[in-house]
């Protein structure tokens, strides 16, 4: 698991390409695109490659996408 | 984990009821068009039924429970359990499963029986009624499950109201000496309760004046405390692990051949959900009838809902190897295993 190949997979989540393009510390729900449904898309990106259960708390307390990564670290070696 | 394997009972028949109203998602005025775009494309819910505010649970469950004794030409005075799933029961109390013993004209010698379960509700539902079946002294009993939730969610809620319907079931079962049963695995963490949940009303949180004042949550989520609470990412992440889980579960359990089991019955969560749940467990399309488009998540209906509005005509000939499950509220979830022969399948029933 690593941070670079992370923030690829949760970029694909968007339609839109942004003009600056993701990195680990994207504050990503100021992107427009991002609603309740783009979150959805995360979690299920989330399940299938990491095997692991994001809830709607996690998503809630987390501003950037490094903090996703954490969680989901966290989660994959408990 | 709590498996089951309750011989000697058969599913005859199947029907279900919902309201004639029909509420397209579309015709919502206070969700944009470009909104309602997304919510259609992610959840699959097009249009519900849904009930008047006069009209209860038990209302569209008596209709589908005449219809479907009619059609089996039972004798009313055969049937001698009858449990109602519902989270939109007629009163606090007594059971609404008492006072639609009475109305459906069955036997005071007749067992009945309140379940408080919505999504997984059909399947617990059923294994409760065949567990008391099991010993063969009850022949015949009916199951009825279905809820209200047009009622329970706040109009102007998005998260919640487009993507419930109403509706009603009954479904009838009966001792068979023999036959292979149902096998089930259910369970249960409550520590998800929260994730769905109607705040105010019982006795943790009793009416009061706060509860019918409402609160705008955020853009688009204005609800009181009676009205439902859906964590739509929490119910998600939870569905599309532990609706497969439980899948693979019962098949490995009983040794369940996949490719034998004609069709999988999902609860009807959302599309992009549900269609998760599908590829997770490699199940060709053509095995996995929805009927969220229509008719929208009708809590513990969806099951029979959807063998009624989209398999009748193959369920009503020949044999079906079945599988069907429900995830949700509780957190609860259950998985069953039934061979159904020719079954009872009325048309579907409207309530005017």
């Amino acid at each position: 698991m690593n941070i670079e190949t992370f923030v690829k997979e949760f970029a694909e989540q968007f339609d839109e390409i942004p003009d600056e393009p993701f990195t680990a510390d994207t504050l990503f729900k100021e992107n427009e695109e991002w609603s309740s449904m783009t979150a959805l898309l995360v979690i299920a990106m989330i399940d299938q490659s990491y095997s692991v259960r994001l809830t709607g708390d996690d998503v809630r307390k987390s501003l950037t996408i490094n903090d996703i990564y954490t969680i989901v670290v966290s989660k994959a070696n408990a | 984990m709590a498996f089951l394997h309750i011989k000697n009972v058969v599913i005859k028949g199947v029907s279900a009821c919902v309201p004639a109203t029909v509420q397209e998602n579309t015709s919502l005025t206070n969700i944009s068009a470009v909104d309602m775009q997304k919510l259609i494309k992610t959840t699959g819910v097009e249009r519900r039924h849904i009930v008047n505010e006069s009209t209860c649970t038990s209302d569209l469950c008596f209709k589908a429970a005449e219809k479907l004794i009619e059609e089996l030409n039972w004798d009313k005075n055969d049937i001698d359990g009858l449990v109602f799933v519902s989270q939109t029961p007629d009163y606090i109390l007594p059971a609404t499963s008492c006072v639609l013993q009475n109305r459906l004209g069955l036997s005071t010698d007749c067992f009945t029986l309140d379940i408080s379960l919505g999504c997984s509700g059909f399947i617990y539902g059923l294994s409760t009624i065949a567990g008391y079946m099991q010993s063969g002294m009850i022949k015949k009993a009916m199951l009825l499950t279905g809820d209200t939730s047009s009622i329970t969610s706040s109009k102007d809620d998005k998260s919640t109201y487009p993507l419930f319907g109403d509706a009603g079931t009954a479904t009838a079962l009966e001792f068979i000496e023999g036959e292979e049963g149902l096998k089930f695995q259910l369970g249960t963490d409550g520590s998800g309760y929260q994730a769905i949940i109607i705040n105010h009303g019982g006795y943790r949180n009793k009416f009061n004046e706060t509860s019918i004042i409402a609160n705008s949550i955020s853009e688009g989520i204005t609800r009181t405390n009676l009205h439902l609470v859906l964590d739509g990412m929490d119910v998600f992440s939870f569905g599309i692990s532990k609706a497969p889980e439980s899948v693979n579960a019962l098949l490995a359990r009983f040794e369940i051949d996949r490719e034998q089991v004609d069709n999988f019955y999902f609860h009807q969560a959302n599309l992009m959900m549900n269609e998760r749940i599908r590829k997770k467990l490699q199940l060709p399309e053509e095995k996995v009838p929805f009927s969220l488009k229509n008719y929208g998540n009708t809590s513990s209906a969806t099951i029979p809902l959807t063998m009624v509005t989209q398999s009748a005509d193959s369920l009503r000939i020949g044999k079906n190897e079945n599988i069907a499950c429900g995830f949700g509220v509780g957190l609860s979830w259950g998985s069953v295993h039934f061979t159904t022969s020719n079954l009872i399948v009325p048309d579907l029933v409207y309530y005017v």
